[in-house]
């Protein structure tokens, strides 16, 4: 192997010292680390890892459309489909492998009786247009989500179809979009008011239903400031703004202290209250949106309530509504005649004018199982512990980094803390250099340049569900990294990680510049060739 | 509380270190009048997996499920065997527990599976790109549209009659806000919609479904020619992804952009979700598509490898200028879809889709030798359009009432057609045996 000198030379100057350099081996494999080739360079005619049935011969109805020609599956028997997934599994970093101080997802320990209860029969193979007589408990297991979603915010509706936290905010924003139609105002208010600090799914949605988006400045405390933001409304009589999309806690891990005032403001102007609600892991229990003056909230299930990550989705996303919103809530609603559930489907007469709908069926339910299985574990007594020992974590994580790294605001966090790349400053080493060299340590990196506001910035939420002497261990580890790269030499080093992983740093502009995006029989590189390896 | 890590000790100690002399200090910036003293009232506490199960099984024993019925229910979600080993292997925690793969040095298996997942995609579907997965078919189909609008800078989608009609609604939806126009064809139980003669040069895309609805195959071969003549795109939806086993694909027919629902490859029916949408397109309007996109790069070592790209077309780093507002994709059921194909391969897939033919056939045939009763297909693949002599929704209810789930009256999703009252959508998979084809040929005889 022609790269394996160039390997141990890079080791040698690793980040982490005492390592023996390393030995090529034959197969390219290092241990428990197993060079996987792709299911299109493994398979086989003649192998297969299903056994189906020989299908009786029928006349075909297909109106002359039967296709032809191969499709191009490879074919693989199940032991090797086995082998295959559990290896590429082993280059994953996951929640239960550690630290996931990822901020902004919330990636909390996912508890397994909520896997089990989403496949029990009875709930995990329904189909979601049987008649609704036979799926009165999986009715009811959505109204029970729903009725906990609506104490939990204080919120008098909720919209459950929504399929991720994007999605919700779709279904918040055209809830606004048509109370402001029945008001006559859709036309005049135009704008759209979103910090900078803001998740970037905001403008996109807010821009996809029309909307003009305008930056709302923050104070230097990292919130927003209230007068820029009065200024921004600007009278009622003449306001042109329809909302403000607002997370909070925010992005920079703070309260907005000033959101009742904020609220009013927003109110004041004719204007309604889009609350992002992806930090809501926070303050659940502990505090209700709902007493905050919102007027929509999207509720990310895979973060707050734990409904598994999966390495991007699926989510769910229902939104809570206030009563000046919940009439335009989309279809489905779920309602109750006397002893009865149905489900009230397009067209249907309800308690409202629905803006339409967003999804097929009724939602996420799967998802909504494991939700409701991890409240009901938790408690409301439970809820607010994990509240708090979010917040507790990652303001010890502050407390514990403040003299080695540089928080980016004063005060109390709240689930995250911020820090900026001052600490950084001169040494060379940037904040992906940083992450990069977390990977080394064991460790998943933080979220790395969100928010914008922040330069260089490092949010890190280290969630509820992290012991204190893994969170010690943890916060070992980066103050150690921070102590190497403020000796002013340890650019080169850093630059070189992460060396311990399945893969070295990965050239992004290639792979944007010539786009491969599907395996095809030219684009194996030779030294990755398992044929190839072999003849060797 | 079994989950939470920290004892009183730790907690009093880590509030030593913050400095600060309770937790309550920590929530300070929270104006007064919305802290809550106490604990949020009208839930109840904590309890043990004992009795959250229980709870659950109570929940699931007043339902009926199909494992324990004849039962002939599709529309959209269909009812497949998915072998073991798919669902043992979403369950590892490396797979179930990791997020979006940002850092792509420790999530090359998040990765790997997503390319693979594009390539089945674009082989099924006879396309030459796809992308990592949208949230399911329904809302995949409605992006295809802004995606059109986005291509040919224009405004207004024809969509057939023969489309799912909850997609028509979501299109519906957000051609009302997102403010473009949406011309909706009428219910075309028939199957013998033409629409070549309303495209015209403000169309920007005609969507339609293979099977449709009713089930019907079409050959949308001239349709994109018109299409394509008046420079519009043809998006070709596909509900039933295993019909892609035994039907001429999309891609060969001329289509510009195909959504499918991937739910009956790897992903159990779930009351409505989580499901998979698989999302393909032309190379030439690669840069146009929503959602996420897996390439492949060298590290630097010049090993192959797999990143998240042309992430410039995407919310956090476009914000308002994004070609879509997704986040994330379906990750987790793009793995379930990806592994049960895999298990499938060439051979296993194209044998599955022979099974749902051969067992649809055989109960059209036996549907159709009852007295009044009509089956409107001459084509189908596993689904099929029913006549009637009666209102099917009664009907449907009266087989509930024996513990047999006899298929869709189309009423229900098309409430506003006296035409298509008399309408019930049955299908067939592989699960079909005689032993639920017999009792429900029986009982529509007897409710009939």
């Amino acid at each position: 192997m022609a790269n394996s000198q160039d390997r141990s030379q890079g080791r040698t100057g690793g980040i982490v010292s005492g390592g023996a350099p390393a030995a090529a081996t034959f197969t390219g494999n290092r241990a428990l680390q197993i060079e996987e080739p792709l299911i299109f360079e493994m398979g086989q005619p003649g192998r297969c890892g299903v056994d189906l049935p020989e299908p009786p011969k029928v006349k075909d109805r297909l109106n002359g459309l039967r296709r032809t020609g191969d499709i191009g599956l490879p074919g693989l028997s199940e032991p090797q489909v086995v082998q295959h997934y559990t290896r590429l599994s082993q280059k994953n970093y996951a929640i239960d492998m550690g630290v996931y101080p990822l901020g902004s997802c919330t990636m909390k320990h996912n508890p397994r009786i909520n896997e089990k209860v989403a496949r029990l029969p009875g709930i995990g193979d329904l189909h979601p247009l049987q008649p609704v007589s036979t799926v009165q408990g999986a009715l009811e297991l959505i109204d029970r989500l729903a009725h906990w979603l609506k104490t939990l915010t204080g919120m008098p509706a909720v919209a459950m179809s929504p399929a991720a936290g994007a999605h919700g905010e779709m279904c918040g924003m055209m809830a606004i979009a048509a109370a402001l139609e029945a008001k006559g105002e859709r036309q005049k208010r135009k704008v759209v008011l979103a910090p900078e600090s803001a998740h970037g799914t905001n403008p996109a949605t807010a821009a996809a239903l029309g909307f003009t988006v305008k930056p709302i400045p923050a104070n230097d405390r990292g919130r927003v400031d209230l007068a820029a933001l009065k200024a921004a409304l600007g009278p009622a009589s003449g306001s042109e703004v329809a909302a403000i999309m607002l997370t909070n806690p925010n992005t920079c891990g703070l309260f907005e202290n000033e959101i009742v005032e904020i609220a009013q403001a927003v109110h004041d102007a004719g204007a309604y209250f889009y609350c992002d609600g992806a930090n809501f892991n926070a303050i659940v229990g502990r505090v209700r949106p709902g007493d905050l003056g919102i007027d929509c909230m999207h509720i990310n299930l895979h973060k707050t309530f734990s409904t598994p990550h999966g390495g991007g989705g699926p989510g769910a996303g229902p939104v809570v509504l206030s009563a000046a919103l919940a009439p335009y809530a989309p279809y489905p609603w779920i309602v109750k005649d006397g002893e009865k559930w149905r489900v009230a489907e397009d067209g249907a007469a309800v308690d409202g004018t629905p803006l339409g709908r967003l999804k097929a069926f009724h939602g996420q339910m799967g998802m909504f199982t494991r939700a409701l299985a991890y409240m009901m574990s938790h408690g409301a007594d439970g809820l607010k512990q994990a509240a708090e020992d979010a917040v507790l974590s990652a303001n010890y994580v502050m407390a514990a980094l403040k003299d080695t790294m540089s928080p980016a605001f004063e005060g109390p966090c709240m689930h995250e803390a911020l820090f900026d790349d001052s600490f950084l400053k001169d040494t060379g080493v940037s904040t992906l250099d940083f992450a990069k060299a977390m990977i080394d340590e064991g460790y998943h990196p933080m979220t790395m340049y969100f928010p914008l506001v922040v330069h260089g910035a490092m949010l890190i939420e280290p969630t509820e569900s992290q012991a204190k002497e893994d969170l010690d261990l943890f916060l070992g580890a980066l103050r150690s990294l921070a102590a190497k790269a403020k000796t002013g030499t340890a650019a080169e080093a850093f630059k070189a990680a992460p060396l311990y992983a399945p893969r070295r740093r990965l050239d992004e502009t290639l792979a944007a510049r010539k786009p491969i995006l599907r395996w095809k029989p030219s684009n194996n590189p030779p030294e990755t060739d398992p044929l190839k390896h072999a003849a060797e | 509380m079994r989950y939470l890590p920290l004892t009183d000790a730790d907690r009093r100690e880590m509030l030593g270190v913050i400095g600060a002399r309770s937790v309550d200090e920590l929530f300070r910036d929270v104006p007064a009048s919305a802290r809550l003293g106490a604990k949020i009232a009208g839930l109840p506490d904590h309890q043990g997996e004992l009795e959250v199960e229980r709870a659950f099984l109570a929940y699931a024993g007043k339902n009926l499920s199909p494992a324990t019925t004849p039962f002939f229910i599709g529309a959209g979600a269909y009812r497949h065997h998915v072998p073991a080993t798919v669902d043992y292997m979403i369950q590892r925690g490396e797979f179930l527990t990791s997020y979006t793969p940002y850092q792509p040095e420790i999530t090359q298996g998040t990765l790997q599976y997503l390319f693979e997942f594009q390539t089945q995609i674009t082989l099924l579907t006879g396309m030459e790109v796809a992308n990592a997965s949208m949230y399911d078919g329904s809302t995949g189909a409605s992006e295809a549209v802004l995606m059109a609008n986005r291509v040919t800078r224009r405004h207004k989608a024809l969509i057939s009659g023969g489309l799912h009609p909850q997609y028509r609604r979501i299109i519906e939806t957000t051609a009302k806000w997102e403010g473009f126009k949406a011309v909706i064809s009428r219910a075309d139980a028939g199957g013998l919609e033409d629409l070549i003669a309303a495209v015209d040069k403000d169309t920007s895309c005609v969507v339609v479904q293979n099977p449709s609805f009713f089930g019907h195959v079409r050959d949308f071969t001239k349709l994109a020619a018109a299409c394509h003549a008046a420079g519009a795109l043809l998006i070709v939806v596909v509900t039933e992804v295993v019909s892609l086993g035994l039907i001429k694909p999309p891609g060969e027919m001329g289509a510009d952009i195909v959504v499918c629902e991937g739910q009956s490859i790897g992903n159990g029916l779930g009351f409505g979700g989580p499901y998979v949408g698989l999302f393909a397109t032309r190379e030439k309007y690669m840069r146009q598509m929503p959602g996420r996109l897996v390439g492949e790069t060298v590290d630097a070592d010049g090993k192959r490898g797999f990143v998240l790209t042309l992430s410039t077309r995407e919310q956090h780093i476009r914000r308002e200028k994004a070609t879509s507002n997704i986040c994330t994709n379906a990750g987790l059921c793009a793995l379930a879809f990806t592994v049960h194909l895999t298990l499938l391969g060439e051979a296993g897939f194209r044998r599955l889709a022979e099974l749902n033919h051969a067992k649809a056939s055989e109960l059209a045939d036996r549907i159709a030798a009852i007295p009044d009763v009509k089956v409107l297909n001459d084509s189908f693949f596993n689904e099929f359009t029913v006549q009637l002599p009666k209102p099917a929704a009664p009907v449907v209810e009266a087989l509930a009432a024996k513990r047999i789930l006899g298929g869709l009256p189309v009423s229900r999703l098309i409430p506003d057609d006296p035409s298509v009252e008399n309408l019930l959508l049955l299908a067939a998979t592989e699960t079909a045996t005689e032993h639920g084809m017999g009792p429900l040929v029986a009982a529509l005889k007897e409710v009939l």
